[in-house]
């Protein structure tokens, strides 16, 4: 019980001395989830906006694959990545591995299919009658797209959010595309592990707190658009 | 219910438990952490096989930097401990955590590089090639985990007369506030990349970046010449003294953690510095190249 007592003491300790290495970090975590959850979503929902609303041969089977690509483990996206950046690489030339922009481009490989398959979800919840409506209003595909959208914003919203979660909770791409290196690639869930390796767990769990405030925070700020957005 | 018809399944479920636990006690198990690079120079696929095949004790090995592998000792989690930094291995022994340590075997740091090295290092003394890394332009790895390794480099920074820093982070520990210090070479500034992984990631990482790096020689044989593609990076400084690098074995005190298996435990610790377990070590040969030599008193 006091191992949890020091570790959120530790983490207050962080925070009141605005720990230089902290800021560095999680600015660095906050900046590459925002950036892969952003590509994700404008690539993400306009994909599962047009795999719901066209009806077309092997639907259901891009559904599944999709489904099925939720279960993607973070190190083998790292490994799929990896392969094609590093020096040996098909992309070697471009010095990507261990940089912030290998990490984004594993993280939007994890977060794309629960994007798509949340926007598919949420549409189909909306009634079919707004698409005929704004159909038979005259509308064209692309004024419907945006009527069904502003309809699903709730739950599309949501989808975002969760994406969020999951990219600025993960260890597995960021360890392996980034590298931890200190004060460029490290971001909170790297330093967490690379403080349990040391055998230093108050500051591990530390970190963990703070990310989980801030976590509260970043959904503080979205729940507030949810919240309009449902209005 | 009546209770007679409880008491048969409980008594069913008790002999069962009995019989389990009575099979599974047949096969002894201790749990060893150690150094990344014990394990990923492949010595121990070869030593635990054959403790294994003369005492019919099993070893689970967890691999870890030396300060994690300490960790797990001073927790009473593992029964035996095989590390390579000599300074905290006596800190160790005095705290009381220790039954004894015996030196095993030692192998020698070497200072890793591209093949044209830019900063013109091939050859020099240690502490010289580590001056002369920071005054050039190139990118040094460094383990930044707290390893045995770690704790080399950080030495070796001081003999070069490299200006160390350190950087004070304060936690709180047993409801006492405490500082966690990183002592690193400031002046290399963007120079130096700490990641903070083990000794073969750290590999990996210096040949993407064809940095220079420090590393233990078994498992930079092993990334070189063990694998399909060998590691990208030449030994550029080798064989000086302030390389050194020994290796040795602690059976966890049984007084400060009574359920640990010490009993086996003292056993592997003593077949390794046996006649059998010594030739063992120094017949390991990665690709024709002796990786480690052994140390214990004949």
């Amino acid at each position: 019980m006091t191992f949890f007592i020091d570790s959120f003491r530790s983490a207050l300790l962080l925070l009141w001395h605005i720990d230089k290495d902290l800021l560095v970090i999680v600015s660095l975590s906050l900046k590459v989830s925002f950036f892969s959850t952003f590509i994700s979503g404008i690539v993400g929902v306009p994909l599962g906006l047009a795999i719901s609303m066209n009806n077309f041969r092997g639907k259901r089977i891009l559904i599944t694959v999709l489904h099925t690509l939720l279960a993607l483990p973070t190190v083998v996206i790292g490994l799929f990545v990896y392969s094609f950046i590093s020096r040996r690489g098909l992309l070697g030339s471009m010095g990507l591995l261990y940089t912030p922009k290998a990490m984004i481009i594993g993280q939007i490989i994890l977060i794309l299919p629960i994007i798509t398959t949340l926007t598919i979800t949420a549409i189909s919840r909306i009634d079919r009658r707004y698409r005929k409506t704004a159909q038979t209003l005259g509308a064209n595909p692309y004024q419907t797209a945006l009527v069904i959208v502003r309809e699903a914003r709730f739950g599309i919203l949501a989808a975002i959010i969760m994406a969020f979660g999951r990219v600025i909770a993960e260890v597995g791409i960021s360890m392996m595309l980034g590298g931890n290196a200190r004060g460029f690639t490290r971001t909170m869930t790297t330093a967490m592990a690379l403080e349990f390796d040391k055998g230093e767990f108050t500051m591990s769990v530390a970190l963990g707190i703070i990310l989980l405030m801030i976590s509260l925070a970043v959904n503080i700020v979205l729940n507030y658009f949810q919240g309009k957005a449902g209005d | 219910m009546s209770r007679k018809y409880i008491f048969i399944p409980a008594a069913i479920l008790i002999i069962m438990s009995f019989l389990f636990s009575y099979a599974i006690g047949e096969e002894k198990i201790i749990k060893m952490s150690t150094t990344t690079s014990t394990e990923n120079s492949g010595l121990l696929n070869v030593l635990l096989p054959e403790f294994t095949k003369d005492t019919g004790i099993r070893v689970k090995v967890f691999a870890k930097g030396t300060g994690a592998a300490i960790r797990d000792g001073i927790d009473g989690n593992v029964d035996i401990i095989f590390v390579h930094d000599r300074t905290r291995e006596d800190k160790f022994m005095q705290e009381g955590y220790g039954a004894y340590r015996l030196p095993v075997m030692h192998n020698d740091f070497i200072i890793l590089g591209p093949g044209n090295d830019p900063a013109g290092i091939r050859g020099m003394k240690a502490g010289d090639a580590f001056r002369k890394i920071a005054y050039s332009k190139c990118l040094f790895i460094s383990r930044g985990d707290d390893s045995g390794t770690h704790s080399k480099e950080r030495e070796l920074w001081g003999l070069a007369g490299v200006a160390l820093e350190k950087k004070k982070t304060e936690v709180v520990k047993d409801g006492k506030t405490a500082s966690l210090e990183y002592v690193y070479p400031a002046v290399l500034g963007e120079q130096y990349i700490s990641i903070g992984q083990g000794m073969g990631k750290t590999l990996t990482f210096s040949e993407e970046k064809q940095a220079y790096t420090i590393a233990d020689r078994g498992t930079y044989l092993e990334y070189r010449y063990g694998r399909e593609q060998g590691l990208d990076l030449d030994i550029l400084v080798e064989g000086d003294d302030s390389l050194s690098n020994p290796y040795g074995i602690i059976p966890v005190n049984p007084e400060k953690y009574p359920d640990i298996k010490f009993e086996e435990a003292d056993m592997l610790a003593r077949w390794l510095v046996s006649e059998r377990g010594q030739k063992l070590i120094a017949d390991y040969k990665i690709q024709g190249r002796q990786a480690f030599f052994p140390d214990a008193p004949k």
